[in-house]
């Protein structure tokens, strides 16, 4: 879409809004929320990277956390003093890349294992490609969670912890800064830079959407081979989303380990791929607006659970009966199976999406 | 040469379980085209209800030869009533939709059903009951118990049991005919639904048996265990080629001592780099294998179409 001048006010108000944004949630709901509304956004970067494989391509990954425990790992290693102990006479003091520097690299690693995987599952069909990249994301957590011995490595089930925060212009993020007269607390420091990636991975999303490329997965998604017939070649296609998506898992992990400080392999599970999935599936695969919305509520979910249902369930029996992260799970399960049957092309449906699944004809034939 | 045949029993008794558990995979797919992507939750939920069941019986203080085919027939029962549950819930409004959808649905069924499962049984290990004495014996230099002899010779009987049932009875004709061909089937009077039901049915029964058979053979049962199952017996359906019993049989079989000798060795293959520590990593890695090398399988007939 060309941001044409109607709606060029529309986008300022907007902006606007999302740069006031931490100073109200920090107001009304506590410093806390501003940290949850960060995660919000690097869940929105993921999921819009998933989408990029899901919604375009039309290829369903279920290991794409593993690209996000890339990036995460990639910044890990590089920004922390962790390496020392693996190798003590080559980096005695541990690597301390900027930021910034580690970023390209992240990405780029990221879209080289995203090759890595897409190269021997292209022939296969949908549903088999699901199996495998969920055995590749198992994979690579298994790889984290063991290379810790004999060469420490990743430093096991432990993870990684005191890596280096993101710096902008020579100032650390992890610590409340001045600018302009305003004090900006770390949270707020790291909401604009996660606003000013999700903003770039939403133009890169929206671009890619309608050009060439993207009609081009998306003729590859409706029908493979009528796309190939066309003359698309299919496989480069299908390895540039699959290394696409990579890139911004990759982007989103490196930001994740600044954030954080610390990484373990427990928050690259199978089910945090479930749960990006059921980002772009709920929102509406293949509709940017869509994913952004599923990836908002989800993220918000489980704070809502845990500050609203702890309470009314002591409240009303006296003590907790279901615990809020089950319950969550639950809800998830749940929400996928009904979105499928009664709403499958999410909650705002990309146009070309609901005229796809409108058609009741017979999909294929086995 | 002991390692060797250690390994070479735990591994077929671990396939045997693999096997049991795959048939159900290559059934429904055999029919339907279709992952049953819950399948591993319902070995689990199979495992679970056979351990409460148990613990319930032998508590009343019943002697174990009549309380274990009493609680294999409830849990039989209870995984056939689940698996026609999920088919009807997240299957059949799905069938002539995009293959994706089903597949979600299935992802969905499974964190469900996980959940459930830790909410009811909680999220600790649950020991097995020991029942009766399990003597060792050894074989060529190996060890084997009195529950692993009985999980195999159990196993081969069950799969037998299902070849005789699929390839002798009318209802298995119905079964290959809606396999073969959905629509000539239906026009020559056969009640798609009902077979479609069936064959869930039949799957579930396997997956309790296996269910306590694992929990039987390791001592544990808990609630995540079926997720990891799920996706090595799948490997091991499609390694024997998908939509073939008797390829789901061998495909079982040989993950089991794949992944048996796998471990055993993996430390002297690599100079002590990687350990056993790596053994779920087999599985990945031989599915990887067989669907890029031959992704129709074994003995499988039919290759991977398009999507």
């Amino acid at each position: 879409m060309t941001i044409n001048q109607k709606s060029k006010p529309l986008l300022a108000v907007l902006a606007i809004v999302l740069l006031l944004l931490p100073f109200f949630i920090d107001a009304l709901l506590g410093r806390g929320w501003v940290r949850i509304a960060d995660f919000a956004m690097l869940y929105i970067m993921l999921a819009l990277g998933l989408n990029i494989v899901v919604g375009y391509a039309g290829l369903l990954d279920l290991g794409y956390i593993a690209f996000f425990a890339v990036g995460a790992y990639c910044y890990a290693l590089t920004g922390s003093p962790h390496l020392a102990s693996a190798f003590p006479l080559l980096f005695p003091h541990g690597i301390h890349l900027s930021f910034w520097v580690v970023l390209p690299l992240a990405a780029l690693l990221a879209g080289g294992f995203g090759v890595l995987l897409g190269a021997p599952t292209l022939r296969l069909r949908g549903d088999y490609l699901a199996i495998v990249t969920l055995g590749f994301g198992e994979i690579i957590r298994i790889f984290l969670n063991n290379l810790n011995a004999p060469l420490n490595l990743t430093n096991g089930p432990q993870g990684i912890s005191r890596i280096d925060p993101v710096n902008v212009a020579g100032a650390p993020l992890n610590a409340t800064q001045q600018i302009l007269g305003v004090t900006l607390p770390s949270v707020h420091l790291y909401f604009y830079l996660f606003l000013a990636f999700t903003a770039l991975v939403v133009f890169t999303s929206r671009r890619l959407e309608k050009s060439r490329i993207g009609r081009a997965w998306m003729a590859i998604r409706e029908d493979e081979i009528a796309a190939s017939a066309m003359g698309i070649n299919t496989r480069n296609l299908k390895l540039l989303a699959f290394a696409m998506g990579a890139m911004f898992g990759g982007v989103s992990g490196a930001l994740f380990a600044g954030f954080q400080g610390f990484v373990s392999p427990e928050s690259f599970s199978l089910m945090e791929s479930v749960m990006v999935l059921c980002m772009v599936v709920l929102g509406g695969m293949g509709n940017i607006a869509g994913v952004i919305l599923g990836s908002v509520l989800l993220a918000l979910l489980p704070e809502v659970l845990r500050h609203g249902v702890v309470p009314l369930q002591q409240a009303l029996f006296g003590k907790m009966i279901i615990d809020p992260e089950s319950l969550r799970m639950l809800l998830f399960g749940g929400a996928l199976v009904v979105m499928m049957l009664y709403r499958p092309a999410g909650l705002l449906p990309s146009r070309v999406r609901r005229r796809e699944l409108d058609t009741d004809e017979v999909a294929e034939t086995v | 040469m002991e390692i060797f045949f250690q390994q070479i029993v735990n591994g077929l008794v671990q396939g045997s379980v693999y096997a049991l558990v795959a048939l159900g995979y290559t059934m429904v797919y055999g029919i339907l085209g279709l992952i049953n992507f819950a399948h591993g939750e319902v070995v689990m939920i199979g495992a679970m209800l056979a351990l409460s069941s148990l613990n319930a019986m032998l508590g009343w203080g019943m002697p174990p030869l009549l309380a274990l085919p009493l609680s294999l027939a409830f849990t039989m029962l209870g995984c056939m009533a689940l698996g026609y549950g999920i088919e009807r819930i997240a299957y059949r409004p799905l069938r002539h939709a995009p293959r994706l959808a089903p597949l979600i649905t299935a992802i969905g069924v499974s964190i469900v059903l996980q959940n459930l499962a830790m909410m009811v049984w909680g999220r600790q290990y649950h020991a097995f009951p020991q029942m009766i004495a399990n003597n060792t014996h050894t074989l060529a230099g190996a060890i084997i118990n009195d529950v692993q002899i009985i999980i195999f010779i159990t196993a081969l009987a069950i799969m037998a049991g299902l070849m005789v049932v699929v390839h002798r009875t009318r209802l298995g004709r119905a079964m290959r005919a809606v396999a073969e061909d959905q629509h000539a089937a239906q026009l020559m009077g056969v009640d798609i639904n009902r077979v479609i039901s069936i064959t869930f049915m039949l799957g579930s029964a396997l997956a309790a048996v296996a269910g306590l058979m694992v929990s039987a053979n390791y001592g544990l049962a808990h609630y995540y265990m079926g997720f990891l199952l799920g996706l090595k017996a799948f490997t091991a359906a499609v390694l024997g080629g998908i939509g073939n019993l008797r390829g789901a049989m061998l495909g079982g079989l040989l993950l089991g001592l794949i992944e048996s000798l796998g471990a055993g060795y993996i430390g002297d293959l690599t100079g002590g780099f990687m350990g056993s520590n790596y053994q779920d990593v087999f599985a990945f890695f031989v599915l990887i294998a067989v669907l890029v090398l031959r992704p129709s399988g074994l003995l499988g007939e039919r290759l991977a179409e398009r999507a």
